[in-house]
């Protein structure tokens, strides 16, 4: 009697699994993310998956994609480029995909790219490095400004001010390293001289003999500091510590509200590249970001609680953009929303305006930085830039 | 020695690994699951050999995936600064280890306990730091690349092929692990293992024997470090970092000390395990934890061993 | 010359931080000869909590109390419940119990806390302190007297209480100390209790400085461990030595020589002083039985 029965739920439950599988899964659109949200780089990819979800969830609440649900995949690579490499090989092979947003660093993106570009899926990534994009690949875009242009700008502003010897005091991570590099590369041109350089640990909590050494060399007229983190604020302090009154620059990893909370008083007068996003409220009315980068702003506050960030409004960019070549291509087909992503024009989002063509998958140019100062523990606009 | 015993202690698990490495992809669904038992088998292969180190001779590495590193940037560097074939730069590779691991045990190998693992440690943080920081030769924090392997004229490309090489090599490496147990040297590190002075009271030269089992560890996992740097195409910094290193002792001690076979549990664990636990999203990490405390105090010889003694008993029965 | 007096400055603030950490290691290790990696945890919690509780409207100094309260908590059911089963197990295995308990608290404080960055206020002010024409924060010259005072209240307990004497014991053979009426549990269970209480006041300490965030605890764990070993493990005044000594190596590496390698210059010298003096600085030299 009783093997009756065990033989009868087992069949039951057999049968449901098979029915279960055989159920064609709701079409939804598969949208994969492979992002740091531990690890090194948590700062940059924590806030990403928290904006891609929130988007996700609005943008199916209000009926999804070409009239499909978007179903979002994230995985966390705790910062290693090995496992971002097999969370891609995952997405691709096991969860089948038809759009990637994600690699919040540069090691993980470039990992990822031959999977993607083996699998023929489109790859937005989210992390700054210009190599990214530079030589162009068919199937790679991104939404970041690179690190050459937050150097550019830098450094036009040094010229405005008529400041052409710098010394650099960068971190030893990968992002302060490349955009260290881009400056370096891009000074002669710019006109810059780079007197001496520094550098220091991402968790390091003292930067003061590398300050005093900069502070004794002669000539220097101002101090740029590549970097992201807690490094910043750190060097800010110390800076202020040593009483060292040189015009000091920001990295546009350092935007956020959070660095001028930690650097306390030292920040004032700081100055940094920064897209649109961070003064959101002081932009003139007829500035096309407003609204966009507005609404962003109220929106992540109000569900996460905590300050907009940059690196969120990069994925919000890179979402944004690959849905909106969904509806043109009005297909989810993976070339289809490729050729899509690449004609992208005026599209407006928290990274400035962009416009993607064969030859350039970023889409944006210098304008899309403002040039901010600290002014009274706030951001302000540094006029003319 | 008499077939018998050769076969019994040799050939059979041998054997059984082949066994396991040849039918596992039977069951494989999809690419992707040939990734990771490629990547079991590399992480298997580093630990194979730190096991050696660690279960046999007893001394303790936290600094393993220096060596790790050694090999992976070999094949990144060897190919884009000299410009020379990538299969050669992997033996280059471990020659490297193996003269680094010279230099460095010589010394290092007199300490003991806890001075013996801040050492290793340090020596782990020191490659990691060179390759970070070294970037016209190693590309810094991001990285290089690396040209895929071509063994006589075939592009080594796909998770599939990566599979069966470094499921191949395993078994080689494993088969060459077995060999080293059961000969003088091993017996002599099991003798050293016991009780260090009583080995050289018995006429071991305890300091060589040492230095010899840190070469072949280190050379175990330079080839590894090769291999995953080949297979993705890309190498970094921090696959030479303390995680790292704490990665690879973890797989030692969980899959058990002392334990060929282990080295093979372990990898599998700690490789299956994240990809397994990433469903939980934000408590993945703490679930790791979680597991890793209650594995080491509930079997806390390791998996094998414990399993071993469980069946053992159970026979008893 | 103020040039130097800069560096060296820059090594004391840095060089507390590491000997403040490397404290909390010396006690577990005393009581018990393990290796607590999960010490860097004790700090980031005490950090952390703190800046949490101040956040919710409690007033900095009953935060800093609760966070100490909770950190001793977490250090004692570290004990009782991870710990104290394992015993018997190798030295191995337990490292890689503390190790598992770190992953999981860094785990546990990301969903409880958050992943950024936070700061507390110095106990005496931001303007740095002038002093032959080189610059020094008050709340280093705080943390340094917090290392002295540990140091001092530590060698009190162990040459003046009975309880102290207990924890030698049990240090120097266990089953001896059981004989003569000790109970060895509530001695270890005490250690792994003061020793969270000291890196919690580390982290409070600390954070004015260094920030803290969910994973300060791995780095610091790091530096903390090759502090106490080069100081000679066991030793409280070892741990100091150690730790400001491998501060100003970094500082004065980073001043002189070259800023990327700061790191790799300490663990140099610690290689190298460990290879002539296999003990540690002030580690007792082990005789072994055989």
């Amino acid at each position: 009697m009783r093997a009756v029965q065990h033989f009868t739920a087992t069949a039951v439950i057999c049968l449901c699994a098979v029915l279960g599988a055989a159920l064609p899964a709701s079409a939804q659109i598969k949208i994969g993310s492979v992002l740091s949200v531990t690890g090194p780089a948590s700062f940059l990819g924590d806030p990403e998956k928290k904006t891609l979800e929130i988007y996700v969830d609005e943008i199916n609440a209000k009926g999804g994609v070409n009239g499909q649900k978007l179903q979002l995949i994230v995985y966390d690579d705790a910062g290693n480029p090995n496992n971002a490499r097999t969370f891609a090989t995952r997405l691709v092979e096991e969860d089948k995909i038809d759009a990637m947003v994600g690699g919040s660093t540069t090691g993980a993106t470039l990992a990822m790219i031959p999977v993607f570009e083996d699998a023929k899926i489109p790859f937005i990534s989210l992390a700054g490095a210009i190599q990214i994009i530079e030589p162009v690949r068919k199937w790679v875009f991104k939404t970041p400004h690179t690190d050459k242009m937050a150097c550019e700008k830098i450094f036009a502003d040094l010229k405005q001010r008529n400041l052409t010897t710098i010394a650099m005091i960068s971190g030893t991570d990968a992002f302060g390293k490349s955009m260290r590099d881009q400056c370096v590369a891009a000074a002669p041109k710019a006109g810059i001289k780079i007197a001496t350089e520094e550098s220091y640990g991402p968790r390091d909590s003292d930067m003061t003999p590398q300050l005093t050494k900069i502070h004794n060399t002669a000539g220097v007229q101002a101090v740029v500091n590549p970097g992201f983190g807690q490094g910043p604020a750190i060097v800010t302090r110390n800076y202020r510590q040593l009483g060292i009154t040189l015009p000091l620059y920001e990295s546009h990893g350092v935007a956020s509200k959070e660095y001028i909370k930690l650097a306390g008083p030292a920040a004032e007068g700081v100055r940094l590249p920064a897209a649109a996003l961070l003064i959101a409220d002081k932009l003139p009315s007829s500035d096309p970001q407003k609204p966009i980068v507005v609404n962003y702003t109220h929106t992540y506050q109000q569900k996460t609680g905590q300050a907009v960030s940059t690196f969120g409004g990069h994925a919000y960019d890179g979402l944004m953009i690959l849905v909106q070549a969904m509806q043109r291509a009005k297909s989810a087909d993976k070339a289809k929303v490729r050729d899509e992503i690449e004609k992208s024009k005026s599209y407006i989002g928290t990274g400035g305006i962009v416009n993607m063509s064969p030859t350039d998958h970023l889409g944006l140019d210098l304008s899309a930085f403002h040039m901010l100062e600290i002014k009274g523990g706030d951001w302000t606009l540094v006029p003319g830039t | 020695m008499n077939l018998r015993a050769l076969i019994e202690t040799r050939l059979l698990p041998a054997i059984l690994v082949a066994a396991i490495v040849i039918i596992l992809p039977m069951f494989f669904p999809s690419g992707y699951y040939y990734r990771i038992g490629a990547l079991v088998f590399i992480f298997a292969l580093a630990v194979v050999g730190l096991n050696l180190l660690m279960g046999f001779a007893g001394q303790v590495s936290l600094g393993h995936a220096g060596f790790l590193g050694i090999g992976a940037y070999s094949v990144a560097i060897g190919p884009a600064h000299f410009g020379a074939p990538s299969w050669l730069c992997l033996f280059a590779g471990a020659l490297l280890s193996g003269a680094v691991a010279f230099v460095v045990g010589r010394p290092i190998l007199k300490l003991k306990g806890h001075y013996l693992a801040i050492a290793t440690l340090g020596f782990g943080l020191l490659i990691a730091i060179v390759l970070n920081n070294e970037a016209a030769w190693t590309g810094g924090p991001d990285g290089m690349n690396v040209p895929a392997l071509t063994l006589f004229g075939w592009r080594v490309h796909g998770s599939d092929a990566w599979y069966w090489i470094a499921g191949a090599t395993f078994v080689g490496g494993f088969l060459l692990a077995l060999n080293l147990m059961e000969s003088p040297t091993g017996r002599a590190l099991q003798a050293i293992h016991d009780s260090e002075i009583a080995a050289r009271v018995l006429g071991i030269d305890v300091a060589r024997k040492k230095l010899t089992v840190f070469i072949i560890s280190a050379m175990y996992a330079s080839v590894a470090g090769s291999f995953l740097a080949l297979f993705n195409g890309l190498v970094t910094p921090d696959v030479a970092g303390f995680l790292g290193s704490i990665e690879l002792v973890a797989m030692v001690v969980l899959g058990g000390m002392g334990s060929i076979f282990g080295s093979l549990v372990g990898a599998a664990v700690l490789v299956v395990l994240p990809q397994v636990l990433t469903i939980f999203q934000e408590y993945e990490q703490a679930l790791l934890g979680l597991i890793v405390m209650i594995f080491m105090i509930f079997l806390r010889q390791g998996i094998v061993p414990s399993a071993t003694a469980a069946l053992a008993g159970w026979r008893k029965c | 010359m103020a040039e130097l007096l800069q560096f060296a400055f820059s090594g004391l603030t840095v060089g507390a931080i590491y000997a403040l950490v490397a404290l909390g290691f010396t006690l577990i290790y005393n009581a018990s000869d393990i290796i607590n990696f999960a010490q860097g945890e004790f700090v980031m919690l005490g950090g952390m909590t703190t800046v949490f509780m101040a956040m919710a409207g409690i007033p900095l100094p009953l935060a800093a109390l609760i966070a100490i309260a909770v950190t001793t908590g977490v250090g004692l059911a570290l004990h009782r419940f991870a710990i104290e089963p394992a015993r018997g197990a190798s030295p191995v295995a337990l490292i890689m119990i503390t190790i598992g308990a770190s992953v999981f608290l860094r785990g546990v404080a990301q969903i409880v806390f958050d992943k950024r960055f936070h700061s507390l206020p110095p106990l005496f002010g931001a303007d740095p302190i002038q002093f032959g024409g080189a610059a020094i924060l008050p709340q280093s010259l705080v943390v340094l007297a917090g290392a002295a005072v540990i140091v001092i209240l530590l060698w009190l307990f162990v040459e003046r209480t009975l309880l102290g004497k207990a924890v030698i014991a049990t240090a120097a053979n266990r089953l001896a100390a059981r004989l003569i009426g000790v109970d060895t549990r509530r001695i270890v269970d005490f250690s792994f209790a003061v020793s969270a209480a000291i890196g919690a006041i580390a982290g409070i300490l600390i954070t004015p400085i260094a920030l803290t965030s969910y994973d300060v605890g791995t780095l610091l764990a790091l530096k903390g461990f090759a502090a106490a070993m080069l100081g000679g493990i066991g030793s409280p005044l070892g741990a100091v030595v150690g730790g400001l000594l491998i501060g100003m190596i970094e500082a004065l590496c980073a001043g002189y020589l070259s800023s990327s390698y700061k790191d790799a210059a300490a663990f140099l010298i610690i290689l190298v002083v460990l290879v002539a003096m296999p003990q540690g600085l002030f580690g007792l030299v082990k005789v072994e039985r055989v």
